[in-house]
């Protein structure tokens, strides 16, 4: 599974990195998040690209489950 | 579903906001207007000497504190930053000319178009032009890199500041410079622009309604949520306009504007092209600001220092039209802005 570390980036990177991943045709992936803006905008276009979310919160904020519908 | 309504509550009562503090005193079609507001406080502390724009408009300083409060309330606060501040304060500088050459912030240019003004309509054009080319770079790698958690000082200490600020205009108003008349010595009472800065602050936090986000989230990745909040601001005000006689369509005569196209789209455009870079509208910009973000703290004191040099040096247009040392500043900004942009990602292919 590939891990996207999105962390510290400016809206909108945290999506572009995650999109630059699914247009590889990655199934599975975790997103690595540290606002709730970025999670917000991260699950709303990986639901929008058929993909399940599950979010875990960590230390620095949370990591993103997705997986191809 | 739940986002979507949020977004489009929260702009019709930013809509009802502006049209009410317009008729409370606000200048026409300056209800909201972040690069306006920041122009008048930078002139009321003294930062620029063009006497009809000094005011330390309250709605700025509500929006900070809105922002910081409800953020530590919900406990989203997060003090960060570290990410370029230098790159982002020149791009907030031009972002700040290009604000004043078209006469008014992305939240404006809506009210303009709400008032009837097609001049916004052509600002509106290069505003979604500049996103464009923002929006391009972004994808082919454009970053000012990570930020950082900071101290909780480090975050807070600019929300500090606007707090003093509201001190000081509450009952130091003598230290601060005030409009005798033009649009700085137009403004709703007090403490109602200090509410509604209060009220809209906490809202633009709670649903991140940015109103340079939309257009690019559309060009990215065709995602329209965003937008929603942008066009319930316009469809609100346009209707209150229409309902209290305060549209008046057209090109000329409108307030506070000028009707010379090319600057009205370059202006907006360098608007657009800059805060797409900086990840998100002035408006934004100051929210993030509230929510312990040091780098967009750093972006409002390049917005004042632009519209510091923007009115000490004749940058700024008036109703006559843009200056020709205001032309010459928005072609510059688009020049550096492009090697900005240009700089760092040459950087993140080497790394």
């Amino acid at each position: 599974m590939q891990i996207v570390d999105t962390r510290g980036l400016s809206c909108p990177q945290p999506v572009i990195e995650t999109k630059k991943v699914i247009d590889t045709k990655e199934t599975e992936l975790q997103v690595l998040v540290d606002t709730i803006a970025a999670k917000e905008n991260v699950s709303r276009y990986a639901k929008a690209a058929k993909f399940s979310v599950s979010d875990t919160k960590t230390a620095y904020g949370w990591s993103l489950e997705l997986k191809k519908l | 579903m739940q986002e979507k309504r949020n977004l489009i509550v929260a702009g019709s009562l930013f809509g009802i906001i502006a049209v009410g503090l317009v008729v409370l005193g606000n200048p026409a079609n300056m209800g909201f207007c972040i690069a306006c507001f920041y122009r008048d406080l930078a002139g009321s502390l003294g930062l620029h000497a063009a006497a009809p724009v000094q005011y330390a408009r309250p709605e700025i300083m509500g929006l900070i504190l809105g922002s910081f409060l409800i953020s530590s309330l919900k406990g989203e606060f997060k003090s960060r930053g570290g990410s370029s501040p230098v790159l982002r304060f020149i791009i907030a500088f031009f972002v700040m000319i290009g604000a004043l050459v078209f006469l008014g912030c992305p939240f404006r240019m809506i009210l303009r178009l709400a008032g009837g003004d097609l001049n916004a309509l052509v600002g509106l054009v290069g505003f979604s032009a500049g996103i464009g080319v923002g929006a391009i770079l972004l994808n082919k790698g454009f970053s000012l890199g990570r930020s950082y958690s900071q101290s909780r000082a480090e975050g807070s200490a600019f929300s500090m500041a606007a707090f003093v600020l509201v001190g000081i205009v509450l009952f130091l108003p003598m230290l601060l410079k005030a409009s005798t008349s033009g649009p700085g010595s137009q403004h709703a009472p007090l403490l109602i622009s200090l509410l509604a800065g209060l009220i809209v602050g906490s809202l633009a936090q709670r649903t991140r309604l940015c109103m340079a986000g939309g257009i690019r989230d559309l060009f990215l990745f065709k995602d329209p949520t965003l937008l929603l909040g942008s066009a319930a601001v316009l469809v609100t005000a346009l209707m209150l306009n229409l309902t209290t006689g305060s549209f008046k369509l057209g090109f000329t005569g409108q307030p506070i504007a000028h009707t010379q196209w090319l600057w009205n789209f370059l202006g907006m455009g360098l608007v657009g092209y800059g805060s797409v870079l900086l990840g998100g509208c002035p408006l934004r910009q100051t929210i993030l600001a509230g929510e312990g973000n040091s780098d967009s703290a750093v972006t409002v004191l390049g917005f004042l220092a632009g519209a510091a040099v923007s009115h000490n040096f004749g940058l700024a247009s008036s109703a006559q039209g843009a200056t020709t040392a205001g032309k010459i500043a928005t072609l510059i900004g688009f020049a550096v802005i492009t090697l900005i942009a240009f700089a760092v990602m040459r950087k993140q292919t080497r790394s």
